[in-house]
């Protein structure tokens, strides 16, 4: 499979694109020519993302806010053109540390659910008149929505229930809504990205050991050859 | 009729009329939309979303308040968005019906505004006080980000409520490029769609910059609608020619499907691309493209109105009208909805169509981006014979 050919001039967007996994894809992204967008909380970060890789557009937002959702499809759809693949990335661990579901706070699953369900769900949902108008343009080529997903969404690991729990309800809705959009031609996939060497499992596991985890630039180049090859399907 | 004040896009209590080639009227809630189109049949919508193109700011020099709304931009290009063609308000808002706004302090050209985090420049003065062509500062993404981050929805006095980007958004809203809602769209949601495939019944787009339906000027709401750009998709062009073949009807959802699609089709055979729409339509057009039309209720005098006299006599539309009044039917964005096929009575227009119809529809090889229309699109008039983007000796200069 040559990603390059697949993804070049295809329009993405990354949100949580300033770090981990999202960095990763967005800068895999950009080497391969595609075009790029990516949303981030931190204005900094973004300007500071945006000036390394020339031609991406940085976005500053936060997926879990409804009032950016709107703004932030705008942007998305403006600095674009339009959209053929949306890859919600953004994650929330819940509480930090970890704790059992019992000591979690109401609010703080609710955060993670703000996050990791309901933002996607906005942003995709706000996103998909883009994403089907991509469908209708481009005669068997699906439009895609790659939902960034988790083991923790199937296997119920004690203290991780906040982001289990909000990563298994992703898991479904993507399940349904693929079900649901495939005849407008938009397919929702997940993917599981696997232990990565991230910001995010740092604040989960602080004392593991960097070496025993995946690269995220190798989960960002398994994705990608995902993502060409149901392009391609 | 009585306005729509909720912004609401599907009502319950949604009401359509369906008015008959031969002037009949039916009496329907509009969630059977779909009842009254027949396999085969092409929907075409407009799928722009709507810019929040209210930005209210200060004008420096004389250090008040303004109210901008964006009205015009030369083509879709999303880089392309520096200059717009905008109608200026002094101090209020939307509460204030646009008849009785103030007008903004006296503007000249080189005049510096500050829009929130947007900074603009007056680059000249249009041939009407309301209307100015105006520069923005910063990249690309810069101006969208202050747009997306600023501005509101263009709104009326007839919502109270303030609108958020949700309420003006169509389900299927892409590319952000229209000025008002394309509401005729508003009909549209995913459980439509499903019965339209359901029934045989085909779903296509076109994006189209809808205008400002309203100045609150009487002489420059004369002009409206000011010219409007859109793209014509290849996969729609292609599905006009399968819909004409199996003698399918194409049904435009809106005024603006209409408008680009009869823009596009007066050049000749259709063509996909980009195109600058600059005709009106009205009572004496001929329609070569679309054969009914599904659009909000629209009142005598409008620019919206003068188009359905395209579809319809005088006669029905009248007896239209009346049905509406008597029967509660509400106007303006949110309100109820007509379906109005072309009439036997425009038989003129109808027997062109036809042959129009029987022609075998040409398909573009390629989306014609170079060609005549995106090149017109760079002198864009945004009113009459206003020109926005070329300076002209009626400009005054930068001294006083």
């Amino acid at each position: 499979m040559n990603a390059t050919s697949t993804l070049q001039d295809l329009r993405v967007a990354v949100t949580g694109g300033t770090s981990g996994l999202g960095l990763a894809l967005v800068r895999a992204l950009h080497a391969h020519r595609a075009r790029v967008a990516f949303v981030a909380r931190g204005a900094g970060r973004v300007h500071r993302v945006a000036a390394e890789l020339p031609g991406a557009h940085g976005i500053v937002g936060d997926i879990a806010n409804k009032l950016d959702t709107h703004r932030l499809a705008l942007q998305i759809n403006a600095a674009l053109g339009g959209l053929d693949v949306l890859i919600n990335n953004a994650s929330s661990l819940g509480p930090v540390p970890l704790a059992p579901l019992a000591d979690t706070e109401c609010e703080a699953l609710a955060d993670a659910l703000a996050t990791n369900l309901i933002g996607p769900f906005r942003l995709t949902k706000a996103l998909l008149g883009s994403l089907s108008a991509s469908a209708r343009e481009h005669p068997g080529r699906a439009a895609l929505v790659v939902n960034i997903g988790s083991d923790a969404a199937v296997t119920p690991y004690p203290g991780w229930g906040a982001y289990g729990a909000s990563k298994a309800a992703l898991l479904h809705l993507s399940r349904i809504w693929s079900e649901e959009l495939a005849e407008h031609g938009v397919r929702v996939l997940s993917f599981d990205p696997g232990d990565m060497d991230t910001p995010l499992h740092a604040l989960a596991v602080p004392d593991a050991d960097p070496a025993s985890l995946k690269r995220p630039a190798d989960s960002a180049r398994e994705l990608l050859a995902r993502i060409a090859t149901e392009l391609a399907a | 009729m009585k306005p729509a004040r909720h912004p609401i896009q599907r009502p319950r209590d949604a009401k359509l009329l369906v008015v008959s080639p031969t002037g009949l009227l039916q009496y329907s809630p509009r969630s059977e939309l779909a009842q009254f189109l027949r396999p085969g049949d092409l929907l075409v919508a407009n799928d722009a979303a709507t810019l929040p193109a209210s930005l209210d700011g200060i004008h420096l020099r004389s250090g008040s308040p303004i109210e901008v709304r964006l009205a015009g931009r030369r083509s879709l290009a999303v880089d392309d968005l520096r200059e717009f063609c905008a109608v200026v308000f002094g101090p209020g808002d939307h509460r204030t019906r646009t008849e009785d706004r103030a007008a903004p302090a006296p503007l000249r050209a080189g005049d510096a505004l500050t829009l929130g985090p947007l900074k603009a420049r007056v680059l000249r003065l249009l041939d009407h006080p309301r209307l100015v062509a105006l520069a923005f500062e910063g990249t690309p993404d810069d101006i969208w980000a202050g747009i997306a981050k600023h501005g509101k929805p263009v709104q009326y006095a007839h919502v109270h409520e303030p609108l958020a980007l949700w309420d003006v958004w169509t389900r299927v809203a892409a590319l952000p490029v229209a000025f008002e809602p394309p509401s005729a769209g508003f009909v549209l949601d995913w459980q439509l769609l499903h019965s339209l495939k359901e029934r045989g019944i085909a779903f296509a787009t076109l994006t189209h910059a809808a205008g400002l339906s309203s100045t609150g000027d009487a002489a420059l709401d004369a002009r409206l609608p000011f010219d409007e750009p859109y793209h014509l998709p290849q996969a729609t062009v292609d599905a006009i020619a399968a819909a004409r073949r199996r003698g399918g009807r194409v049904i435009a959802l809106g005024t603006t499907v209409t408008r680009a699609l009869e823009h596009a089709a007066s050049r000749g055979p259709l063509r996909a691309g980009d195109g600058l729409a600059d005709q009106k339509l009205s009572a004496t057009s001929t329609l070569r493209i679309v054969d009914a039309i599904v659009s909000g209720t629209h009142e005598p005098g409008t620019s919206h109105y003068e188009l359905l006299r395209a579809f319809a006599s005088d006669a029905v539309l009248a007896r239209a009208d009346a049905a509406l009044i008597a029967n509660g039917y509400r106007t303006h964005e949110f309100g109820d909805s007509v379906l109005i096929e072309r009439g036997a009575a425009r038989q003129g227009n109808a027997a062109l169509a036809r042959n129009a119809a029987t022609r075998p529809v040409p398909m573009a090889t390629k989306e014609t981006s170079t060609s005549t229309p995106a090149t017109r699109a760079t002198q864009l008039r945004c009113a009459g014979s206003t020109t926005c983007w070329e300076s002209k000796k009626t400009t005054p200069s930068l001294r006083p």
